[in-house]
């Protein structure tokens, strides 16, 4: 009856949220790309291309995001036993997967002309580089098994050692780097930044961040409806009666 | 029982079973000498390449092993149902999972010596401070059985798709290579005050994995 309950509302604030959520996906990306692309004026040194960092960062800031709620819904897993938990650690991973690849595939095309090099072994580069490889696996794991849950725990358990991994592996290259060459410092837009760029910078972080609440909310249904979808065809009567 | 005797008791079954089957120096010793000459082939026959590359080759071809120990480690779980009786037994789940680890970290410290007298053959290597290439390997293969440990029963339900365990776990152990790597080259150009940072970086990745191993590994066996 509560299960019941709990399912229609979810489902109500989901579809009208859902839409509220679009609108302002869109809203705030076309202020994110007006800012950056014409308010803002390039910069000094390194010229137009420097305009990717207003998407590159907030993807990179994305990336770090969702591996973080999927550490926290994968602990909540664990502890509640909820598949609740488990449809967010999902969502969020194949997100998070997505914009870490964007951030990598936007940092190269911004290295090629600024770094004269597509890849180097910069500490953030390699960290984010392995973080995606953990998350591809991650992904990887959830389609090995169809008892869902045995692969919601198995998953979590990945989501939760994966992302404890992440400092280990960042000091690990960082201190690579440094006993190898001297560091490399590279600041984006230069040590000091100017007004309307960090507005820009700003407005381009809160409009990915509300793109991926939206993505989310779209990745939950369509997870909610797997979920509903397997359990009718498993039981056609128990399906109905819901 | 404690823990500790709990999983020195589950070491202690795989260590046997290792003896009497031979996997480690029956097929992982063979599998890694293969692996270490389709290097030399791939880097030589120039002995300077050679030399400066050992150190990396050699974790290279504990890594592959490492991983197929882990494998190896729940294989023989899966025979006979002996997973179940291992899970019905009155025992902490932890101490299975330290008990592999034990076991894995064993095999592989005979692995490594064998393959680092090879290397040293092979490739020329010449080592100015072998307790502390000796203290890299200890150090290096603790964190290596941990996380093969751990994910070594998802490796073996998921035999159809072999390439998921190694893709899980490289990425995880990569500060162990940095790290084993970088110790085995320091100690053995003989710059040891460097080397210490190092294992110190490889002994925290172990008590890291080890602490979270206890603490999750329960959650992969429940069914």
């Amino acid at each position: 009856m509560a299960a019941t309950a709990e399912r229609a509302l979810g489902k109500a604030t989901s579809r009208s949220g859902e839409h509220l959520l679009g609108i302002a996906t869109l809203v705030a990306l076309g202020v994110s790309a007006v800012l950056s692309l014409v308010v803002t004026p390039p910069d000094a040194v390194q010229g137009e291309v420097q305009r990717i960092m207003y998407v590159h960062v907030p993807a990179a800031w994305l990336a770090y995001l969702s591996f973080f709620v999927v550490f926290i819904a994968s602990i909540g897993y664990l502890k509640t036993k909820k598949t609740r938990w488990d449809r967010v650690a999902a969502a969020s991973a194949e997100i998070g997967v997505l914009f870490t690849s964007l951030a990598i595939v936007l940092g190269m095309l911004w290295g090629k002309p600024v770094w004269g090099t597509w890849w180097t072994w910069d500490p953030r580069l390699t960290t984010t580089a392995v973080l995606l490889l953990i998350y591809v696996a991650y992904l990887a794991i959830r389609r090995i098994t169809d008892n869902p849950s045995r692969r919601a725990r198995w998953a979590a358990v990945v989501g939760i050692v994966g992302f404890i991994d992440v400092p280990i592996v960042h000091l690990s290259v960082v201190w690579w780097r440094s006993l190898h060459q001297g560091p490399t410092v590279f600041r984006l837009g230069g040590p000091e930044i100017e007004g309307t760029m960090l507005l820009a910078l700003l407005a381009g972080v809160a409009a990915f961040t509300i793109t991926y609440a939206y993505l989310m909310t779209l990745r939950l249904r369509v997870g909610r409806l797997e979920e509903r979808a397997a359990r009718e065809a498993l039981s056609p009567l128990v399906g109905a009666e819901r | 029982m404690t823990l500790a005797h709990q999983a020195t008791l589950i070491a202690r079954k795989d260590l046997l079973i290792e003896v009497r089957g031979r996997h480690a120096l029956g097929t992982l010793l063979p599998f890694a000498a293969t692996v270490l000459v389709a290097f030399g082939f791939a880097f030589g026959p120039g002995r300077d390449v050679l030399e400066r590359v050992a150190p990396g080759l050699l974790w290279m071809a504990v890594l592959f092993s490492a991983v197929m120990a882990s494998r190896r480690a729940y294989q023989t779980e899966s025979e006979d149902g002996a997973l179940e009786g291992l899970l019905l037994a009155p025992i902490d789940k932890a101490a299975v999972f330290l008990g592999k680890a034990f076991a894995v970290t064993v095999e592989l410290l005979a692995l490594v010596i064998a393959v680092l007298l090879l290397v040293i053959v092979l490739f020329d290597l010449s080592i100015a401070n072998p307790f502390l290439v000796l203290a890299a390997f200890v150090l290096g293969t603790i964190g290596l059985a941990a996380v093969g440990s751990l994910f070594g029963v998802v490796a073996e339900s998921a035999r159809t798709r072999e390439a998921i365990f190694p893709m899980l776990v490289l990425p995880l152990v990569a500060p162990v290579l940095i790290a084993g790597v970088r110790a085995t080259d320091l100690a053995a150009a003989g710059r040891s005050s460097e080397v210490l940072s190092w294992l110190g970086l490889l002994a925290a990745f172990d008590v890291v994995f080890l602490s979270v191993g206890v603490l999750v590994f329960g959650y992969l066996l429940e069914d």
